[in-house]
């Protein structure tokens, strides 16, 4: 094996990042996905179980996995830590009723050991719904500003008309990479 | 040199197989790296190709590896390289069963299932039915009903065959998919018609009418598929078996339409179906015949085979129609291929005549040592036949099997040859001699001990009343000497018969017991003391007791018994008597037995665990019942009696079981119809005189279509023997309520009393008699002048026509068992002598002597010998 395979490995490995979209069911964890990767978004069903998205994006390659998020499922996400470098967590800020729920899921979460050091993108979405909260309520009600584990951000957006979609991602990339390319 | 040679060997060994010395621990630990954040197509492939080699070695997970390799797995969803996909899929197939949470890949292959890749397609359904279950089914059910009409016919196959599986989870969801079976049937893939039958048929298969209308249907457009064909042949048939319509319907036109067919499967199918049909005529066997006879001179060795497999299977039932190819069945007896002409020579064998024996008996010979164990069985079984049928054939034959004895083989194939030189010393007293002479010898040379252990037990039954006795008892103590603990103990227990037999050789036998109790092992001092004692008290009761019967008791329920008395200890001695007895198999079932597997290629093992006999059965079930529980152990239950015509509204059936002193009725009842619903079912006895009704349980509820049991009580007369026999008037009373006939719920809680009348019920002789099998019932007899009450009487039975006849009806009546094999009439003799041996409850000992002689019907002399007279008496009036 000569120095130059050696080298080309290292580089496609350093440019390949795992990452974990997480939250409630119907949250529109699926939806952000398929938008993202430019599928039509009418036909989604409930995800029994999980899907798994490979896109290139400013010459990185995301491995995003989408684990569906009702009750019965939760118990699975655990088998999917591993090798995070980035977790989204979805919120629908529509669904106020749940969001207590959301809280709870979500600081449970990230007291996983496996999930330390993982940049956290929180993303509020469904704000093209009539009466989502905004980023700064979720803030407040999710308590946010307790978390000292993980870089984090709030961003809000809405998976149908793909409004911040982009902008979120990118933040989380410029962490990731920042942690992790800039150690060489 | 000579170790240049075997690592050489080794070398080879190694090279077949890369995947030899593979661990489990170490591939488990390899399939780690599926986690990795980018996954390695090729070197993934060769991970989950080790894990499902060592699963298909039989290795097994626990449940907790199997998870992980699971969960493991499921990241490999993430590379798009086709063949690791379609690896993972067999993943998940193996380890569905063993894995927890395997659900959790449902939407990855729903997806799969319906995308755009056609190789991920088929193998994604059967996986996602693999991880499936009821519930899950509903919420895929949209995707299987679209993927059974797919044009792509491997999707297609795969959702048909899928959904048959699916049956068995969740018949009910299935069912529903009918609608798109039926289209896919119309497919023009031979493969997709094929299972789409396949499912249409089990999805319909309960609902005569509808298989009917089905078979009707497709008998008259033409199937593409010649698999569907055959399938539809098979299910006509089926249908032909099930109706009792005659065989000029269009049914059976069908699959005589199909002896015609382009396709020689089809062509074949059909063949076979029609000389299996029971109830064809010669007329119509003739085509299906020639079809098979042609087929015996393709050039393609699967056609000779399947046609000589089923004249084989067919000619015992139709030998007419077999004989018609002798010819081309001679031709084949040297075929090239050992498995056609063995079948070949063994069909000639059953339908041939006595005269063409020896020679094909010769040509077995050139080959019997190159076919393989399970070919060699079905010889033996030829031979078997051919010994029953042609006696005088015997010595040939022996020769032949003892031949066959000394050659290499199985387990399997030395027993069938053993178990037929047995048969046929039984059924051929003049047989006998030679054939132990046979048996003597191979025991010599015998490694299998559960085979040497049978033959000494035969050797101690019939040595002794051989011509030389003392010539057997040399081979015997040969392995004594010579064999392990488990044969040496056997040997022991086979001199001991000649010891209690042959007074002469007493002395000889005394000395060599003498020596086995030096034995190193316990069992065979055990025995050899045991015997020594029992012979040293020269008393021919002893004997009779000890050493010549066997233990008449189950012993499962001997052993239960034990187990029971030993955990609640009893100042009381344990009561053989309380001990359920041994229930004897007919000898139908014998036959039976042994009939099975004529002409099969498989046969199944030779030894069977000691069977529960029908009254344990029923003891279980019995003593859970308040009140049955207390009347001791069950003695004998009768064969099943009907008391109501079984197309009727309610069906009754009886089956009476016999106690020391009381008698148990249960009445199974079913309620055919729909509309009702009966409750507290119970059966009002008018009990003959004598008998006394102790309790009464009835059934508290009988939905339609099910069947419950109501008991009668009943208390035998007591001191009043004769009147232990008697008829009882029935009538069946109940509650009815008229219910909903679509969801079985009553429409009022009012109910009204109804009643219906049963046909009356006898109490019999034979209902009270177990049968005892009594190794040697002359010594019994002799004894018994002694010790037991002798009545006789003669009678004259002007119904019956032959001493056959006679005896049948007498073994019937009396429920004894017959001895010494006296059931069977020698041709041609006028008089015979009937042995009989049995049991009346309360453990009362029978012995019979029916002395028959044929003249304008058929005089009997009757001697019954009992420790009980009233109970001779009884015997011997009731026949009267
Ligand atoms: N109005 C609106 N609806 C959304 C948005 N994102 C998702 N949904 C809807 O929310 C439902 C749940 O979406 P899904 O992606 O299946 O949620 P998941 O369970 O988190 O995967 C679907 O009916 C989506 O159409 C959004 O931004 N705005
Ligand atoms: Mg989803």
């Amino acid at each position: 094996m000569g120095f130059l395979t050696v080298l080309k490995k290292m580089k496609q490995k350093e440019k390949e990042m795992r990452i974990l979209m997480l939250g409630l069911d119907n949250a529109g964890k699926t939806t952000i996905l398929k938008r993202f990767n430019g599928e039509p978004i009418d036909t989604i069903s409930p995800t029994l179980g999980f899907n798994i998205k490979t896109l290139e994006h400013r010459g990185f390659t995301l491995n995003l996995w989408d684990v569906g998020g009702q009750k019965s499922l939760r118990s699975y996400w655990r088998n999917y830590f591993e090798c995070t470098d980035g977790l989204i967590w979805v919120v629908d800020s529509a669904d106020k009723r749940r969001l207590e729920d959301c809280k709870g899921e979500l600081h449970t979460l990230l007291q996983e050991e496996r999930l330390a050091g993982a940049t956290l993108l929180i993303f509020a979405n469904k704000q093209d719904l009539p009466g989502a909260c905004s980023p700064e309520q979720l803030k407040e009600i999710l308590e946010l500003d307790q978390i000292k584990t993980h870089h984090w951000q709030i961003a809000k957006c809405s998976a149908v008309t793909g409004e911040n979609l982009l902008k979120g991602v990118d933040w989380m990339i410029d962490d990731i990479a920042a942690r992790i390319f800039t150690l060489d | 040199m000579s170790s240049f040679k075997r690592d050489k060997k080794e070398e080879e060994d190694g090279g077949g197989n890369p995947f030899q010395n593979i661990e489990k621990t170490t591939v488990l630990q390899e399939a780690r790296v599926f986690n990795d954040t980018t996954v390695n197509p090729r070197k993934c492939t060769h991970i989950l190709t080790k894990l499902l080699y060592l699963l298909n070695q039989g290795e097994q997970l626990g449940a907790k590896e199997a998870t992980d390799a699971f969960f493991a797995m499921t990241k490999l969803f993430q590379s798009r390289d086709v063949i690791l996909r379609r690896m993972v899929y067999l993943g998940i197939k193996e380890l569905s069963s063993i894995a927890d949470d395997v659900i959790i890949v449902t939407s990855s292959l729903t997806k799969d299932m319906t995308g755009k890749e056609d190789l991920y397609r088929a193998a994604a359904i059967r996986a996602l039915c693999s991880i499936t279950d009821a519930t899950m089914l509903q919420t895929i059910e949209r995707y299987m009903k679209q993927a059974i009409v797919d044009r792509n016919s491997a999707v297609s196959s795969a959702a048909l065959v899928s959904s048959l599986h699916m049956t068995k989870l969740a018949p009910d969801v299935v069912k529903r998919w009918v609608n798109e079976a039926q289209e896919a049937v119309n497919s023009d893939n031979i493969m997709v018609q094929y299972h789409a039958l396949g499912l249409l048929y089990h999805i319909r298969k309960t609902d005569r009418l509808a298989v009917t209308k089905l078979v009707a249907k497709l008998t008259r457009i033409s199937l593409k598929s010649p698999y569907a064909v055959c399938m539809l042949i098979r299910i006509t048939a089926k249908l032909l078996e099930e109706e009792d319509s005659s065989n000029d319907s269009p049914q059976f036109e069908f699959i005589e339409s199909c002896l015609r067919h382009k396709s020689e499967m089809v062509v074949y199918e059909a063949a076979h179906a029609i000389v299996n049909l029971k109830r064809t005529t010669s007329r119509e066997l003739a085509p299906a015949i020639s079809v098979l006879q042609l087929f015996c001179g393709s050039p393609k060795p699967t056609l000779r085979f399947a046609a000589v497999r089923t004249l084989n299977q067919v000619a015992i039932s139709h030998p007419a129609a077999v004989t018609a190819c002798n010819l081309d069945l001679e031709n084949l007896i040297t075929d090239s291929n050992r498995s056609i002409a063995t079948l070949a020579i063994t069909t000639l064998l059953k339908t041939g005549a006595e005269s063409s024996v020896d020679r094909l008996m010769k040509q077995i010979a050139t080959f019997v040592s190159e076919i393989s164990d399970e070919f060699k069985v079905v010889v033996v079984q030829a031979i078997r036949a051919l010994a029953l049928k042609f006696p005088r054939k015997h010595s040939v034959l022996m020769n032949f099997l003892s031949a066959m004895l000394r050659d290499e083989g199985g387990l399997e194939y030395k027993a069938s040859i053993a178990d037929t030189i047995i048969t046929i010393i039984e059924d051929n007293p003049e047989a006998k001699e030679a054939g132990l002479a046979h048996l003597c010898e191979f025991i010599e040379d015998c490694e299998h001990t559960s085979l040497a252990v049978r033959i000494l037990h035969l050797l101690g039954k019939e040595g002794p009343r051989t011509k030389q006795p003392s010539r057997c008892i040399r081979f015997i103590y040969n392995r004594v000497i010579l064999e392990n603990p488990t044969v040496r103990a056997a040997a022991v227990s086979a001199m001991a018969q000649f010891g209690a037999t042959c007074p002469d050789l007493l002395e000889n036998i005394q000395v060599l017991l003498a020596r086995c109790q030096m034995d190193s092992d316990d069992e065979v001092r055990d025995r050899a003391t045991y015997y020594s004692n029992i012979l040293g008290q020269q008393d021919k009761s002893l004997y009779n007791s000890y050493i010549l019967e066997t233990l008449q008791v189950s012993i499962p329920s001997l052993e239960r018994s034990l187990k029971e008395y030993a955990q609640n200890p009893n100042e009381l001695p344990f009561d053989m008597k309380s001990v359920p007895i041994a229930t004897i198999p007919t000898r139908e079932e014998t036959e039976l037995d042994k009939h099975k597997s004529e002409g099969m290629i498989i046969s199944n093992g030779p030894t069977k665990p000691a069977t529960v006999s029908r009254e344990e059965n029923f003891a279980e079930k019995l003593s859970a019942i308040p009140g049955i529980a207390e009347l001791g152990p069950l003695f004998k239950s009768s064969d099943v009696v009907e008391l109501t015509e079984s197309e009727t509204e309610y069906f009754v059936r009886c089956i009476k079981h016999c106690f020391t002193n009381h008698v148990v009725l249960q009445f199974d009842c079913l309620n055919t119809l729909s509309d009702q619903l009966l409750e507290d079912v119970r059966v009002q006895l008018d009990p003959s005189e004598g008998y006394s009704i102790v309790t009464a349980i009835p059934c508290p509820k009988l939905p339609y279509n099910e069947t419950g049991s109501t008991y009668v009580v009943l208390k035998f007369p007591s001191n009043d023997l004769p009147n232990s026999v008697g008829t009882f008037g029935a009538v069946l009373k109940f509650i009815v309520k008229d219910c909903d006939p679509n969801t079985g719920l009553p429409d009022t809680d009012e109910g009204y009393d109804d009643e219906y009348m049963l046909e009356d019920l006898e109490v019999t002789l034979g209902d009270q008699i177990q049968k005892i099998n009594k190794m040697n019932w002359a010594a019994a007899w002799d004894e018994a002048a002694a010790t037991c009450v002798e009545m006789e009487d003669t009678y004259s039975l002007s119904s019956m026509n032959t001493l056959e006849e006679a005896v049948k009806n007498i073994v019937q009546f009396l429920g004894l068992q017959p001895a010494e094999r006296s059931d069977k009439v020698p041709e041609g003799k006028s008089t015979h002598t009937l042995l009989l041996a049995g049991m009346f409850r309360g453990g009362i000992d029978i012995l019979v002597r029916a002395k028959l002689a044929l003249s304008d019907g058929v005089t009997m002399q009757l001697t019954v010998r009992s420790t009980d007279g009233d109970v001779a008496e009884l015997i011997t009036s009731t026949v009267g």
